[in-house]
């Protein structure tokens, strides 16, 4: 090939040729990084929660005239008993905090009762004995809680200690790795022994560093209604719907005056959606911010290249008329936005460290993973490859005869 | 020479419609993503009380104990004041206007049959609150400093809500059944939401819907009330005496502070305070903490700009930078172009100025259409913003300063992107050209 020529003849546009390589340069390392901020939205909205997700419903109720508390306590068996009752629902439940919600409940946690020990915030849900079948969690070690160890709220906030506590695996490997946590003490409310360990479940919402997520704590109380929230499991997910409507009217059909509204009666898929709709935007941004540049560096090279190739006219008529064939003319113009782009592309690889190691600094985001430099390398050498594709045609359409006519 | 020069641009590029095109599309999109992430950073910034904010502090103390922590990116107990503190900075009175607060949300039951009962968010305040903030009424007035002092069962309503529950008619005198108590209306204000809301709790959503009523700070208290917002607790933590508590935060507290000496005065008061805070054992850190934010400089202080708004921001200026390039390289290769041309106008006489002048110009036009595109991608993308669920969402729109701003950006953006290539073909020299001719 004659890469000599087309560097001599480069070499008479050094300004142009530059800009050139320096739009490449920054689409690439825009692309690349925006390209990883994708794809770590992706991998975070596709996080799994550890409950049966598909099948899970909740509704929040707000007492208006509030009874004495054994009163809402009854008032909440006398639910939970009608909410098991309608048709398609599998089981039904109490849970102070749900998933995707706004509140967090948590509560420093440490190994030891000195009071200057390290700890770490970790979430708790509480819940009576029908929660882990209701949210559908999975044991991997230790066992559930037994019938006589659930606690009433009153014990809870008069300060009742020694507690049992289940925990998840991946708060088990923080304070216990390698080593089953069955069996040990961690210090939550006051001392609380772990009887067994969860396959996963997670922050309602995130809070705290991102290994946080997977941490969490489930307390045996058994709740009123006003504490919390119901939670239904459906057996069929196509059944949602036609259950919380059912689940409204039972409601609504017995108790106190009380605000039951489908305003606050959600799937947990819908609530996800909702949970994630920032994440989702900020994809979707950054696709046509990529989309955008793209087009806009295309936009550059054709502009160029169509000067190029009609300053150029008469010399590649001359060339035509000594022998080119039309195929050289074309290979001429695509080897040289090759040349172009791969000085881009190497200017762009380094831009693109440089901006992660920026992103990183200001952002909580992980080093760019090094597959992320290839791909962005073919999509600017696609791009300049199909951006030079017209005014490439155009110059091999020249005829030979040009070479004969002055300008 | 303007005209003559005008009408030479326009002659270029229609000359070359595609290339223009193009130009105007990669200014109209730089400018117009630029535009529409400044105008959500302009609006989520704003000043909230324009005229009133530059005398407008608010106090903040640091009484917690020497080994307290941190945790996470929990709430900063020392954002807020204990119920102790705030009562002395008040009786102290060495502010022009001083008002302690705190964001509830209560059970509103209308007795009316065709009303539901809803929750509605609104304000516990002691009295100056209003002359503080300038709330307008439409009716009636705010409570005094005596009604605070007696816990009075009065409650000022905003008028959205005012004229739900009792239409347009006088509502003052009126009773509403708030929570599980009855408090007569006093006052009715025009509906009064500041944007960002500064003076509200940080767990709390600054741009959405504002306060609906107003009860004095001390029945709320008496009455332990539903507190929207953080509790901070250091030491024992009761539900029945959190509110009172000595080692629990969670009022916000605003003064009004006219003079810079007055403000100094202000400042050297609260680290005097917490000397004799500490003195007297209830303070541990050094007295020096203690802080007075005026307002702008509060809302800095509490970066309201969410990560992903700033990385936004960067990415659109990002874009435009490159949509610059590529004008810069564009008006390279057509000047260049034109160097026949060129030569021959400096044959006959145009200086290296004319030339610039007259293809500054041409950038400019440029610049003019692409602004014009890129007010209307910029209307574009604001509307999609403001489909977003963010609660600053919905105040994405342009202002006049705004919208002149994206037109001047525009001009100046192609302008400056004209002068390199103006530069390289003003020194086309005139008698080479002619020869090639």
């Amino acid at each position: 090939m004659h890469f000599r020529h087309i560097l001599s003849a480069l070499g008479r546009h050094r300004i142009a040729v530059g800009l050139l390589v320096l739009e490449i340069a920054f689409s690439c390392a825009v692309v690349c990084n925006a390209l990883f901020l994708i794809g770590s939205r992706l991998e975070r909205m596709q996080r799994p929660t550890g409950v049966d997700e598909a099948h899970l419903v909740e509704m929040f109720i707000g007492s208006v005239t509030r009874g004495s508390a054994d009163a809402v306590m009854a008032q909440t068996r006398t639910d939970l008993a009608a909410l098991r009752a309608i048709p398609g629902v599998a089981n039904a439940s109490v849970v102070n905090q749900t998933l995707f919600g706004n509140s967090l409940n948590a509560s420093g946690v440490s190994l030891s009762d000195e009071a200057k020990a390290p700890s770490i915030p970790v979430t708790q849900y509480m819940g009576d004995a029908q929660l882990a079948d209701t949210l559908g969690l999975k044991l991997v070690d230790g066992q559930w809680f037994k019938p006589d160890e659930f606690i009433t709220e009153e014990q809870l906030e008069s300060g009742h200690s020694g507690l049992p506590v289940i925990i998840t695996k991946a708060l088990a490997d923080h304070f216990f790795p390698g080593q089953s946590a069955v069996g040990k003490t961690i210090h939550a409310f006051g001392t609380n022994r772990v009887v067994g360990v969860l396959d996963r479940l997670v922050q309602p919402h995130d809070s705290g560093p991102a290994e946080y997520y997977g941490y969490a704590m489930l307390f045996p109380v058994n709740l009123p209604y006003t504490e919390g929230a119901y939670v239904i499991r459906v057996r069929d997910a196509a059944q949602r719907a036609a259950v919380l409507q059912g689940a409204l009217r039972a409601l609504k059909a017995d108790g106190p005056l009380r605000l039951i509204s489908p305003k606050y009666a959600f799937t947990l898929e819908s609530q996800r959606d909702k949970y994630y709709r920032n994440d989702r935007a900020m994809a979707w941004m950054l696709v046509g911010v990529c989309l955008l540049l793209l087009v806009v560096t295309a936009v550059g090279i054709v502009g160029l290249t169509s000067f190029w190739v009609a300053q150029r006219r008469r010399q590649i008529g001359i060339r035509r008329a000594i022998g080119a064939t039309r195929g050289d003319i074309l290979r001429y113009f695509q080897t040289e936005n090759f040349l172009i782009a791969t000085l881009g592309i190497a200017l762009g690889m380094v831009l693109a460290f440089g901006l992660n190691l920026l992103l990183m600094r200001h952002y909580e985001l992980g080093r760019l993973p090094g597959y992320y430099f290839p791909v962005g390398a073919i999509v600017l050498w696609l791009l300049g490859q199909l951006a030079v594709l017209g005014p490439a045609l155009r110059a091999a359409a020249v005829p030979p005869v040009v070479a004969t006519r002055s300008v | 020479m303007f005209g003559y020069y005008l009408d030479l641009a326009l002659r270029s590029l229609k000359r070359t419609p595609i290339l223009t095109g193009l130009m105007v599309l990669a200014i109209g999109l730089g400018i117009g993503a630029a535009m529409t992430m400044l105008t959500v950073l302009h609006v989520m910034t704003d000043d909230p009380l324009p005229g009133r904010s530059a005398h407008l502090y608010t106090p903040h103390l640091d009484p917690l104990p020497l080994d307290y922590k941190q945790g996470g990116d929990g709430p900063d107990p020392t954002d807020d004041l204990t119920w102790p503190d705030a009562m002395a900075l008040l009786k102290a009175q060495r502010a022009t206007r001083q008002a302690a607060m705190a964001g509830g949300s209560l059970l509103l039951r209308p007795g009316r049959a065709d009303l539901r009962p809803f929750y509605v968010d609104g304000r516990y305040a002691t009295a100056d609150f209003f002359a503080l903030f300038g709330v307008p009424f439409l009716q009636g007035s705010g409570w005094s400093a005596a009604d605070d002092a007696a816990g009075a069962q009065v409650v000022v309503l905003v008028d959205a809500l005012a004229r739900k529950l009792f239409g347009t008619g006088n509502a003052v005198g009126r009773m509403v059944r708030l929570g599980e108590h009855d408090y007569r209306v006093i006052g009715v204000t025009r509906d009064w939401q500041p944007a960002p809301m500064f003076y509200v709790d940080a767990s709390a959503k600054r741009y959405s819907d504002g306060d609906m009523f107003f009860l004095p700070l001390a029945t709320a208290v008496d009455r332990k009330l539903d507190v929207n917002g953080n509790f901070s607790s250091w030491g024992e933590d009761r539900a029945e005496t959190r509110m009172v508590s000595p080692t629990t935060t969670w009022l916000q507290f605003w003064a009004q502070l006219d003079t810079p000496a007055q403000a100094a005065a202000y400042r050297q008061y609260l680290v005097d305070y917490s000397a004799q805070q500490k003195a007297l054992g209830r303070f541990q850190r050094p007295p020096a903490n203690a802080k007075l934010y005026g307002l702008m400089g509060w809302l800095a202080h509490e970066n309201l700009v969410p990560g992903d708004v700033r990385l936004q921001l960067w990415l659109a200026l990002g874009f435009l930078f490159v949509c610059m390039l590529n004008i810069v390289a564009l008006l390279l290769a057509k000047f260049l172009r034109r160097s026949g041309e060129i030569s021959v106008r400096r044959a006959l006489g145009a200086k290296r100025r004319d030339i610039f002048v007259q293809l500054g110009i041409e950038s400019a036009l440029i610049g003019v259409a692409g602004g014009a595109l890129g007010l209307a991608i910029a209307q574009l993308g604001l509307w999609s913003i403001r489909q977003r669920p963010d609660d600053y969402a919905r105040l994405a729109q342009m202002d006049m300063p705004m919208l002149l701003g994206t037109l001047a950006l525009a001009v100046l953006a192609s302008v400056l992107a004209g002068l390199l290539p103006a530069w390289r073909a003003c020194r086309v020299p005139p008698a080479l050209q002619l020869k090639m001719l």
